[in-house]
């Protein structure tokens, strides 16, 4: 390492390695938004509206088709959430926000942004009805909800409140 | 939806509807038809969607509208009953002198003037155009004043997160719901999922159509026979009639 001429050239090298990999990093990144998120989407589709809007009015959509249906029972498919949740379901989960990796989670927990629809709406396809993806534990998640419940329960049981009233009265 | 999947709709509609059509007597037919609307349409106060069941044919024991409702619309137990939403429960009638028993289905009744709607402080209990009871569950605060307003104890409180919905078929924990006379399948035009149950098993107790037609089947019945609707002193003018009580 003592020639400077043979080190430059390595160093050339190495930029010029660096150099390919951030190419092809760019390349197969092309699926990713700006901010890394992974943009799941069936593959030959476009979005109802370009992605600039949907990134940031999405929910001014979905808030406007909710009510139209809900209220009025217009059921066009072009804005409804279970067509979106159709094309952007992520096949590893079969669920659009089970996890980080799936499509609305992963901007939504980088931005906090609590997400509220899956509370009650279903996160899996309409298609997969009744056929649990194989890459899904159905009692996932469940188990954890039933036991917290299962806890209050019990300490509903160990005060019951008719003791408590009995108590009082006497 | 692919072009072929509408070609195909459209072929079985045509079929179901060749087959529903045939006339058994005069002016009775095998089912009733009801036809959708296209989707970009609004329910309308032209039509008003009602059931018509008949008591004499309600078997004691029988549960295959309970669970065809359960079964449509994802309501599962949660392990335990005293707690669990009802959105449609069967109901056992004995007359105590003459011990005459019967038994029916009892749901929401749909009524004209809901006093659900009328207690309701956000909104979310309304009445839609074509005289559907729904809960808006986007704007439902869980206080349950249409609990307690309701005559037919038709409503129930999810007070468990529910996880395991079925797409199309929104529930959720803090929420108020009851029968929604299976809204989505009335807008594509299908008769509810009890109804559907009752009339696949060949009961033949409920009826579905549209109350506001003259030339329904449902209103050729009420015209023809003696209805009675469930606490008719109430003047709500329910949607939901019954026959034999």
């Amino acid at each position: 390492m003592s020639n400077p001429a043979k080190r430059r050239g390595v160093l050339g090298w190495l930029c010029a390695a660096l150099g390919v990999a951030l190419l092809a990093g760019t390349i197969s990144a092309s699926a990713h938004d700006e901010h890394g998120h992974k943009v799941i989407a069936k593959a030959g589709t476009t979005c109802v509206r370009d992605d600039e809007f949907m990134r940031r009015n999405h929910m001014k959509i979905l808030m406007h088709q909710r009510d139209l249906t809900m209220h009025k029972g217009i059921r066009t498919t072009k804005d409804s959430l279970v067509d979106c949740i159709e094309c952007h379901v992520n096949p590893k989960t079969n669920s659009v926000a089970s996890s980080k990796e799936d499509f609305c989670m992963g901007c939504h927990s980088y931005a906090a942004v609590k997400l509220d629809c899956f509370e009650c709406h279903s996160d899996k396809p309409k298609s997969a009805d009744g056929v649990p993806h194989p890459a899904v534990s159905p009692t996932e998640g469940k188990d954890k909800q039933s036991g917290l419940s299962g806890k209050m329960r019990g300490q509903m049981q160990a005060n019951p409140i008719s003791s408590n009233i009995g108590g009082g009265v006497k | 939806m692919s072009k072929t999947d509408n070609s195909r709709r459209q072929f079985i509609g045509a079929g179901v509807a060749a087959a529903a059509g045939l006339v058994i007597a005069p002016g009775v037919t095998l089912l009733d038809l009801a036809h959708a609307r296209p989707a970009d349409e609004a329910a309308s106060s032209a039509n008003r969607w009602g059931m018509l069941i008949d008591s004499t044919k309600c078997a004691t024991g029988c549960n295959d509208c309970v669970t065809a409702c359960g079964k449509e619309n994802g309501v599962a137990s949660t392990g335990h009953p005293e707690i669990d939403p009802q959105w449609i429960r069967k109901i056992e009638l004995k007359e105590v002198k003459s011990g005459r028993s019967h038994s029916l289905p009892m749901m929401c009744q749909h009524c004209a003037e809901p006093p659900c709607v009328d207690v309701c402080p956000t909104g979310a209990s309304f009445k839609r155009a074509d005289g559907i009871v729904l809960v808006d569950r986007h704007i439902c605060i869980g206080c349950r004043y249409c609990m307690m307003a309701c005559p037919y104890k038709a409503r129930s409180f999810v007070a468990e997160p529910i996880t395991d919905q079925k797409p199309g078929r929104p529930r959720g924990v803090g929420t108020v719901e009851a029968c929604t006379m299976c809204v989505e399948r009335v807008d594509a035009g299908m008769s509810p999922a009890c109804v559907e149950a009752c009339s696949s098993a060949n009961h033949g107790a409920m009826l579905f159509g549209d109350l506001n037609d003259s030339n329904s089947e449902i209103s050729k019945r009420i015209a023809t026979y003696a209805t009675t609707q469930v606490r008719a002193d109430l003047a709500l003018n329910t949607g939901v009639r019954y026959q034999g009580i």
